[in-house]
């Protein structure tokens, strides 16, 4: 099964509410994926900077010594904020590569699960609105956000098999469903030089999108031309910089409902995901139709 | 003051009070029931509101309704006054049911009898399986609508999706607006006088009174993909 939420608010007055909304969003879909749950924030961006989500097993541990190595380094002007399991890692743009290698190399059982200018992505196994109290996304402010709760099938229950999956800068994508070409179309993502961390059929399509945006695709673009390479099962619900996009397969035999007002354009597995959302009695509600691309942007 | 009692409503508000219950007393009532007038409050897209009703009641659902809304109906009026979501009215046997906004997937699928009425689309499978259930939609009906559709009537004032009435059986499909694509076996058909006066008939049972029989066309089976035997004619 699975459930995805995502909001992506037009009206900037909002923003402080975003973590509240999605939050309650992402409660309502607890029984369709109960295994785990995620969700990427979309936050504000610090000129120059670009923040890596971190993720540990040992997170007490990891994140302790990360930090003590960072307080060593007095030329990169590193902040670290651990959230539970998770950390964001803020730090100048240009010694991004720098530190994925220290991390890399010092720290093998830390996990990079977004990097960009304005994405944070949490992810664990659990069930949903108990994840999403772990790290408080209530709390969390900014301009669009995007949830999901697993329930597997493709692949483990385990923390890097939750979604959203993200495979570039401050792109991420959730899916519910299942694809049926995953293996083949990451043989051929491998030999262009895209790389992967699970055996999981989404982070699959998560690279693909990348891979089109990397050859000069805007992820509408991209999105069109996955209806062409993808075969499966499919309600994709993809998250860039300043963009959200919602694509289903042909059949479109995953469950979607749309919602649009002049502060916001939402999207649910089920209207129960909407139902509390400001304004939703005289909003546009509809379901997505098969095969089309859905983009907003900033 | 039978009639006055007959008139009463009983309130339900799902925001106060669990689904289950809801449904345990509508399952409580019987051909006789003084309370024969349910308002529900609240369902915020909740599944399976007012599933499996025996009874010649009368339910008025204020808000939209999640998967399975009325399903297995028997006998009850049951009106969303909203949208439903996925398997709206699956299985119904008989009664009237009436969805005042849009409906999702599969709706009206396998029903027996009855009458659904959507006001606004639906979506992809309308009316799959369907074997004798009669469906009127105001708006238009998505891809792969009445699959294998056994018997009963679709009727559709909007236009139709891809693959309309695939590997039909016995069906009747009236559609005024445009058909993408026929799916397997399924063809036009003469809409005879018989074809009008039946599809007349259902119009005015779904109270729709600014569509003449006339504008539409018919759609059923070619019957070379199943075994048909003019013989058994009569069993549909």
């Amino acid at each position: 099964m699975c459930g995805i939420v995502g909001l992506f608010l037009k009206n900037k007055e909002m923003e402080p509410q975003l973590g509240e909304l999605l939050s309650r969003m992402l409660s309502t879909m607890c029984e369709r994926g109960p295994d785990s749950a995620g969700f990427a924030v979309y936050g504000t961006a610090e000129e120059g900077r670009t923040k890596i989500t971190l993720q540990s097993p040992n997170a007490a541990e990891d994140f302790a010594k990360l930090k003590a190595a960072l307080a060593k380094d007095k030329k990169t002007d590193a902040k670290l904020s651990v959230n539970d399991t998770h950390a964001v890692l803020s730090i100048p743009s240009d010694k991004v590569d720098a530190i994925k290698a220290l991390l890399a190399s010092d720290f093998p059982s830390i996990r990079i699960m977004a990097t960009g200018e304005n994405i944070e992505i949490y992810k664990e196994v659990g069930f949903p609105t108990e994840v999403a109290k772990r790290f408080d996304l209530a709390h969390m402010k900014g301009s669009h956000a995007i949830g999901h709760t697993r329930m597997a099938t493709e692949s483990a229950v385990t923390t890097l098999g939750a979604h959203p999956f993200s495979t570039g800068a401050d792109e991420c994508l959730v899916h519910n469903g299942s694809l049926s070409n995953h293996a083949s179309l990451r043989r051929e993502l491998i030999r262009d030089g895209m790389t992967f961390n699970t055996e999981n059929d989404t982070e699959v399509a998560a690279s693909y999108l990348t891979w089109r945006m990397k050859q000069g695709m805007n992820l509408g673009e991209a999105l069109e031309k996955s209806l062409d390479d993808l075969d499966g099962f499919f309600n994709f619900v993809v998250g860039t910089k300043e963009g959200f996009g919602v694509v289903r397969d042909p059949i479109a035999c995953k469950p979607a409902v749309m919602a649009e007002t002049d502060d916001y354009v939402a999207f649910g597995s089920e209207y129960r995901a909407l139902a509390g959302l400001p304004g939703i009695d005289t909003a546009k509600v509809w379901e997505p139709e098969p095969a089309t691309v859905y983009f907003w942007q900033r | 003051m039978r009639q006055l009692i007959g008139d009463l409503m009983r309130t339900f508000d799902l925001a106060q009070s669990p689904l289950r219950e809801l449904n345990e007393e509508l399952h409580r009532q019987t051909d006789g029931s003084n309370e024969a007038h349910w308002e529900v409050l609240n369902p915020r897209g909740g599944h399976a509101i007012a599933v499996g009703i025996d009874a010649p009641i009368k339910v008025d659902v204020r808000g939209s309704v999640g998967y399975y809304c009325a399903g297995m109906n028997k006998k009850a009026t049951v009106t969303v006054h909203g949208s439903a979501g996925p398997g709206v009215a699956e299985n119904m046997m008989s009664g009237k049911v009436v969805i005042k906004g849009d409906a999702s997937q599969y709706a009206g699928a396998t029903g027996r009898g009855g009458l659904l009425v959507i006001e606004g689309n639906a979506s992809s499978r309308c009316g799959i399986s369907m074997k004798g259930i009669d469906i009127v939609v105001k708006g238009n009906i998505g891809h792969m609508s009445a699959f294998m559709a056994q018997s009963g009537h679709l009727v559709v004032l909007g236009d139709a999706g891809d693959a309309l009435g695939d590997s039909i059986y016995e069906a009747k499909l009236f559609v005024r607006g445009k058909v993408k694509s026929l799916g397997a076996d399924c063809i036009e058909k003469e809409m005879r006088p018989e074809h009008h006066e039946a599809l007349a008939k259902l119009l005015a049972g779904a109270g729709i009174t600014d569509a003449k029989a006339s504008e539409f066309r018919r759609y059923g089976s070619a019957r070379k993909l199943y075994n048909f035997n003019i013989d058994n004619a009569d069993a549909y």
